[in-house]
């Protein structure tokens, strides 16, 4: 009989209330774990940015377009080697429920984007059907898309019904790529433009420059930024990173709060061990007392108190991590139209275990504290 | 004369409550000589218990020294007095404060956890102390399990697993009906006159104090 196994046999002393904290630790590490990893997929965006991708958009404001005609004068800066651009599109299908990306974009935008991975074939059949599409492997699974099939939309910032050809279905060629967007020629977009909105047409929402040094970014930046300046459409050039953190930034409260409720959920659990632990050690008081009667030093009993509370708060923090999967999965099922791939980090999950066992010790302080100060005769007159 | 393996001289003990100071004992002394069975008698607040638990180191006096098998305990530190406590006192209590979660041989094997002896040994010294009490087939037994005689004889065991210089017992007999508390009187009476144990036994009850060599009184802190 060691000293570990009276620590076991005591966690279990009262099983309903060990299970019921256990599990209370549990459903914490678990929110706790589901925040980090909503945080962590919102953020995921701007972690897949490429060093030598830049954005040029208008300064004053993304959603104004900025002209085709800027294109060539951005190719002619030293150090891009070449520049494809994009255009939001919107529209719905089905209903304002079934969202999913999509974008208009030059021809060779699959050329920057070398993460997407389209088979040749099918890039071939898109390249040459002017009203062709390329869509996501998610989307395919959740619409059950195939090639050739029509999807047809109806437009909202650019009115009417809008049809598109499956052409070809991209994957990304690492777990965090999103595969539920549609993306479309851009001179299908512009022909509507110039037939029925002219003063439109021929501009584009935004530039993605690839450049030769991701070293020179801030520099190359600078010079396409200076070829429009103090013109109408003056431009905003960064990073990718930089251009996606700035999507994150705006929900930036939200995402402080989450990271704030997280750790209040911690703080939660931490009272509820706490009390628990301390209502442990006063049942038990007279036990310790005669623990200590017979030689035990307040060392072993420390010993005795932080191993319970620290096995609680581990054997909760493991049931909790393991929980988080299948609930981070059943939350990304539910809310595949805004988080496409919930992006579970190794960290949320190293994190998760450091607080756990941060809890149990912090809980295990009150007790200790009080078991060290208490004399045994006190201890041993206790009425348990 | 051989020295008593007991000695406690001129000891006093005060307790204070925020601003109140109660005295207890007052410039008390007591020899026991090895292997004596002593009865503690006095009615309550007499201040047997704290003499006992002084003597038995749970407790520190305010003045005083107290020697067992000469050491003088009053001036050990904490830690070394647990020590001390774990390999010289045998322990018995009037409500035995056995662990419900252990059973009878886990409960006796405790204080054993404390010294360098090997499993196998710790085993061994267990069923001897358990065949001594006449528990032998109770080793598996939860507190919970055991009539209130056989938790006091499971208490006994545990007092005397280490082979203590002393066994100090407090009202061993005072939750335990008439037929429980001569089992556990004769126990006694055999450690001590089989196995010459010391022993210190704290009673208000005369009939346990008839089994012990010699009665003390204590009233009012003084011993008479």
């Amino acid at each position: 009989m060691k000293i570990i196994k009276l620590m076991f046999r005591n966690i279990f002393r009262h099983k309903l209330r060990a299970i019921l904290t256990m599990l209370g630790v549990a459903v914490a590490v678990m929110a706790f774990g589901l925040l980090r990893t909503i945080i962590a997929t919102w953020n995921s965006g701007s972690s897949n940015a490429a060093p030598d991708r830049l954005v040029t958009r208008d300064k004053a404001s993304f959603v104004l377009s900025i002209p085709l005609a800027d294109m060539q004068q951005i190719e002619h800066v030293p150090g891009v080697k070449e520049v494809s651009y994009m255009n939001w599109f919107g529209g719905v299908y089905i209903d304002q429920q079934h969202f999913f990306p999509r974008m208009a974009c030059s021809t060779n935008i699959w050329d920057a984007y070398p993460e997407y991975v389209v088979p040749p074939d099918q890039l071939k059949a898109y390249n040459d059907d002017r009203h062709g599409c390329i869509i996501g492997r998610k989307l395919v699974e959740k619409y059950g898309f195939k090639i050739g099939d029509i999807i047809q939309l109806a437009g909202d910032i650019y009115p009417g019904q809008w049809q598109f050809v499956v052409r070809g279905i991209y994957t990304g060629n690492k777990p965090t790529i999103d595969e539920t967007a549609m993306y479309f020629h851009w001179e299908y977009l512009n022909e509507y433009l110039e037939k029925n909105n002219p003063s439109h047409a021929n501009n584009v929402g935004w530039y993605v420059v690839k450049i030769a040094n991701p070293s020179n970014a801030a520099q190359v930046s600078a010079e396409v930024d200076g070829l429009f300046e103090n013109s109408s459409a003056e431009t905003k050039t960064e990073t990718e990173k930089a251009f996606q953190a700035e999507f994150v930034a705006m929900y930036g409260a939200i995402i402080t709060g989450l990271q704030i409720v997280s750790y209040v959920i911690i703080g939660i659990i931490f009272l509820v061990l706490a009390n628990t632990m301390v209502m442990t050690a006063r049942e038990r008081i007279r036990e310790y007392a005669v623990l200590k009667t017979l030689g035990f030093t307040t060392a072993h009993l420390a010993t005795l108190i932080a191993g319970e509370s620290l096995s609680i708060a581990l054997l909760g923090g493991a049931i909790g991590i393991i929980l988080t999967f299948p609930i981070c999965a059943g939350f990304g099922k539910a809310f595949a139209d805004f988080f496409p791939l919930m992006v579970m980090e190794p960290m949320t999950f190293i994190l998760a275990g450091g607080l756990a066992v941060l809890v149990g010790i912090l809980a295990a302080i009150f007790p200790i504290e009080r078991v060290m100060n208490m004399k045994i005769i006190d201890g041993l007159r206790q009425v348990g | 004369m051989a020295e008593p393996i007991v000695r406690v001289q001129n000891v006093s003990k005060v307790y204070r409550r925020d601003s109140l100071q109660i005295p207890v004992l007052q410039n008390l002394s007591l020899d026991v000589p090895e292997g004596e069975f002593l009865a503690l008698m006095g009615p309550s607040g007499s201040g047997k218990t704290t003499l006992l638990n002084l003597i038995a180191g749970i407790d520190k006096p305010t003045q005083g020294s107290i020697t067992i098998g000469g050491t003088d305990i009053a001036t050990l530190s904490e830690s070394a007095l647990a020590g001390w406590r774990a390999q010289h006192v045998g322990f018995v209590f009037q409500f035995y404060n056995l662990l419900p979660v252990l059973t009878a041989f886990e409960n006796v094997e405790l204080p054993l956890l404390l010294t360098p002896l090997s499993k196998k040994e710790r085993r061994e010294h267990v069923e001897t102390a358990l065949g001594v009490v006449g528990l032998s087939d109770r080793m598996k037994h939860y507190p919970k399990q055991l009539s209130g005689g056989q938790e006091q004889r499971v208490a006994i065991a545990r007092a005397i697993v280490t082979d203590p210089t002393l066994i100090v017992a407090d009202e061993p007999t005072g939750d335990l009906d008439r037929k429980s508390a001569e089992e556990v009187l004769a126990l006694m009476e055999q450690l001590n006159s089989e196995f010459k144990k010391t022993i210190i036994m704290v009673t208000h009850d005369p009939q346990a104090a008839a089994k012990a060599h010699k009665e003390r009184h204590l009233d009012k802190g003084e011993l008479k």
